[in-house]
C-alpha cells in the first residue's frame, strides 16, 4: 500500500512523498514505516505508543479514528494511508 | 530569515479572503516548491474554517479536506507549503494559540490583519525546529513578484 507523507515528515523518509509498505493492518502499515525510522516514530507516536492527537491518519477518504476497527483495520494492496497534521489555530 | 514568495494575485487573494470573511477569521493552504529553505507560493485554496462556534477568534481546516487539497497538490507536482489566516481586528503576530497548535515544521504561517473589514499587515512566520517540543516560529520575509518565480536568496 501507499503512505502519503507530509511535508513536514519528508526530512525523515529522505524526502519522499509516498512511501510504499506491505502491512495487513494500518497498525502494521505505520509500524512498517516507522521501524527504522525512530525520530519519525517519535513525530507520529507519543511516549506511550498512540498515535499523537494532532496527527490525522486516513485511510482512503476515512479518519481512522472512526473507522469500527480504528488502527487494526485492514488494509489492501491498493489502499492508500494519508497521514495528515492538524491545521488550526486563531488570535 | 527565510523567503516566502508570492505572486501578486496570490498574494491579493489571501488578503481578500480575509476581508470577505470578516469579521470571521479565514483560512487556507499555501501550494508551492521549497529552494534552498525557501518556499516559493504557486497557488493559494481556500478551506472552509470549521470553527463555527467561535469563528472570530479561532479557525481549523477539516482534516479531510485537507487530505483532498494535499492530493490535488500532489498531482500538480506541488507540496503543501504553508497555511494562511486571519485575525480579525487584531495584530498579524502568531498567537499562543496558533503556536499551540501549529505542527508542519518546515512550513510557513501567514497571518493577516483586518482592521474594520480591511486587510492590512501581513506576516509570514516560518516554523522551524524538529520536534513538537523544540519548535519555534521564525519571521519571514515576505517577497512579492509578477510571476511564480522562485525566490532570491535571503541577505539576512
Amino acid at each position: 500500500m501507499t503512505i502519503i507523507i507530509p511535508t513536514p515528515l519528508r526530512p525523515y523518509v529522505d524526502g519522499q512523498s509516498k512511501i510504499e509498505v506491505s502491512a495487513p493492518t494500518v497498525k502494521g502499515a505505520l509500524d512498517a514505516l516507522t521501524l527504522e525510522r525512530p525520530e519519525l516514530r517519535k513525530h507520529l507516536f507519543s511516549a506511550e505508543g498512540k498515535i499523537r492527537a494532532f496527527v490525522n491518519v486516513y485511510l482512503n477518504d476515512e479518519d481512522v479514528r472512526y473507522l469500527p476497527q480504528k488502527e487494526d483495520s485492514a488494509v489492501m494492496e491498493n489502499d492508500t494511508l494519508t497521514i495528515i497534521p492538524s491545521i488550526a489555530g486563531g488570535r | 530569515m527565510s523567503v516566502l514568495h508570492f505572486p501578486q494575485p496570490i498574494y491579493d487573494s489571501i488578503r481578500a479572503h480575509g476581508e470577505q470573511t470578516y469579521p470571521h477569521e479565514c483560512c487556507g493552504v499555501l501550494l508551492g516548491h521549497s529552494l534552498q529553505g525557501n518556499w516559493s507560493v504557486v497557488s493559494a485554496v481556500r478551506a472552509g474554517n470549521t470553527r463555527i462556534d467561535s469563528a472570530h477568534n479561532r479557525y481549523r481546516i477539516d482534516p479531510a479536506e485537507l487530505v483532498r487539497i494535499q492530493r490535488e497538490a500532489m498531482r500538480g507536482g506541488l507540496d503543501i507549503a504553508g497555511f494562511y489566516h486571519s485575525h480579525p481586528d487584531h495584530p498579524a503576530q502568531w498567537s499562543s494559540t496558533d503556536f499551540a497548535e501549529a505542527h508542519w515544521i518546515g512550513c510557513a504561517y501567514v497571518i493577516t490583519e483586518v482592521a474594520n473589514g480591511k486587510a492590512a499587515v501581513t506576516n509570514a512566520f516560518l516554523l522551524t525546529g524538529k520536534t513538537e517540543e523544540d519548535k519555534r516560529f521564525e519571521a519571514q520575509t515576505i517577497e512579492i513578484g509578477e510571476s511564480t518565480a522562485v525566490p532570491s536568496e535571503s541577505h539576512n
